[in-house]
């Protein structure tokens, strides 16, 4: 090499040094994922094109009065969001792992639970901006407004505790051969409980529901979404050291 | 600088690693040698905090591993055979990620970014995306990557795969660089001569155990591929 070329001697003896900060960690996770997704749009682009295919299918296929479309459209809703959150999930650790990049991500010294956080917040944006998508499409397509604060409410707490969990369990079947067909299989049971919930709460809401009759629900999701949170910070790093 | 003593690893009722004793001295430059199977791999990921050992003691700058792993990684800087980049972002992106993740300051990130990137000989290409880099460039912004933080102890897992001749000969010229600097280097490779011609000491992996491990200077370069059949039981070397 060049004289020119400045060197980087290393102290004489090793001094330890601090370990990076939790939220700054989780940031610049959150920030990479979020800058590398805006360039190679290799899940965007897959999510939103399944959301929109799904819900053209659902707008064709149900030929229904207004009725029933306020009865079955948050299910329509909520299982395209799901379907295409599943997407996601399944490439966001896939495309660490197979770059091996989660190595180098497990060797930095940084909390475990900064990692679970960054992928699981870059997750979260992914399924908001399928979830905003949506609300224009079926707001078009089957002439229904969701542009309701309470209901915007609920997608939040119920893509969160999803998020949550889909973070946890993806990096658990990203070490196994069938990890497409594992993720679903595992993902889908565990988080019954919040699809329902989102489901009824969401349902309640585009019916005018007294408010009284529904705000259960989403105290339910925010209760839930507490418990997976910690849930799955706790678990993380279990499943992803070996 | 790094202390191995009875080191166990298995796999199930398959052990990899069956007491491995190893001493590594500050500012030496370990060439790690075997054949596939020895476990030189497994004891990579011991020592970069990557895999638990089954039994054992392993210390690094004296912190134990795995106990204090987070205090050993922050000495660490890994490069593997796959460079652990991002495709999607650019060469300064990539290094200033790192850098954030191992908690440099704002002010003192930019200038070891272009120092390491100067260093590696890629600044002009700083603010390219990393997809347009050839093997050998990312070899090379890999090493950037690992010496951002200044660490103590450098790791090379298998760094030559994949490299052309002409990325190879810089890799080597980086390396003996890098050396001079003071760092303690641990290098796994297939390749016998150019591991004893940049190394300052050689270890041989035999069926997981430390078979030979000797001062480089002291083998003659004709006869260490007969030294290491004999270690290793091997037929023929690469």
């Amino acid at each position: 090499m060049s004289d020119s070329i400045r060197s980087t001697p290393v102290p004489a003896a090793a001094q330890p040094r601090r370990k990076t900060g939790f939220w700054q960690a989780t940031l610049a996770l959150t920030a990479k994922d979020l800058r590398a997704e805006l360039r190679g749009r290799e899940l965007i682009n897959a999510m939103l094109l399944y959301a929109v295919l799904a819900v053209l299918i659902f707008s064709f296929a149900l030929e229904l009065d207004r009725e029933a479309r306020e009865t079955s459209i948050a299910g329509v809703f909520w299982v395209t969001v799901i379907f295409a959150g599943m997407l996601g999930l399944n490439r966001s650790l896939a495309a660490e792992k197979d770059r091996g990049n989660l190595d180098a991500l497990l060797l930095a010294p940084i909390d475990r639970g900064a990692l679970f956080f960054g992928k699981m917040l870059s997750n979260l944006v992914y399924m908001l901006i399928v979830a905003g998508l949506l609300i224009v499409l079926v707001t078009i397509l089957f002439n229904i407004s969701l542009l309701v604060p309470w209901l915007l409410a609920v997608i939040l707490l119920g893509t969160v505790g999803f998020a949550a969990v889909g973070t946890l369990l993806s990096s658990m079947t990203v070490h196994t051969r069938a990890r497409e067909t594992m993720l679903p299989i595992l993902l889908l049971p565990v988080t019954l409980p919040i699809i329902l919930t989102s489901v009824k709460a969401s349902t309640a809401i585009l019916n005018g529901v007294a408010q009284a009759d529904w705000i259960a629900w989403p105290q339910m999701l925010l209760v839930a979404d507490v418990i997976l949170l910690a849930l799955s910070y706790i678990l993380f790093e279990f499943v992803v050291e070996e | 600088m790094i202390e191995v003593a009875g080191l166990v690893k298995a796999f199930g009722f398959l052990p990899v690693l069956r007491g491995l004793d190893l001493h590594v001295a500050r500012g030496s430059f370990l060439a790690l040698l075997g054949p596939n199977g020895s476990g030189k791999t497994t004891l990579m990921r011991i020592l970069a905090g990557l895999s638990k050992p089954t039994a054992g003691r392993v210390t690094i700058g004296g912190w134990n591993l795995p106990q204090e792993a987070d205090a050993v990684r922050a000495q660490l800087g890994v490069v593997a055979h796959l460079p652990l980049l991002y495709d999607e972002l650019t060469a300064a992106e990539n290094l200033r990620f790192y850098a954030k993740l191992y908690s440099l300051t704002p002010g003192e990130r930019e200038a070891r970014i272009a120092a390491a990137l100067e260093r590696v000989g890629l600044a002009g290409r700083a603010n390219d995306l990393v997809r347009t880099f050839s093997r050998g460039m990312q070899q090379r912004l890999a090493i950037a990557r690992a010496i951002l933080h200044q660490p103590h102890v450098l790791l090379f897992d298998e760094p030559y795969t994949g490299l052309d001749q002409e990325a190879a000969a810089m890799l080597d010229a980086l390396l003996g660089d890098i050396a001079r600097d003071g760092h303690t280097i641990v290098m796994t490779s297939h390749d016998l001569g150019r591991a004893l011609g940049l190394s300052s000491h050689v270890a041989i992996l035999s069926r997981g155990r430390v078979g030979y491990h000797g001062c480089s200077r002291e083998i003659a370069p004709e006869s260490f591929a007969a030294l290491y059949a004999d270690v290793t039981g091997a037929a023929s070397t690469r």
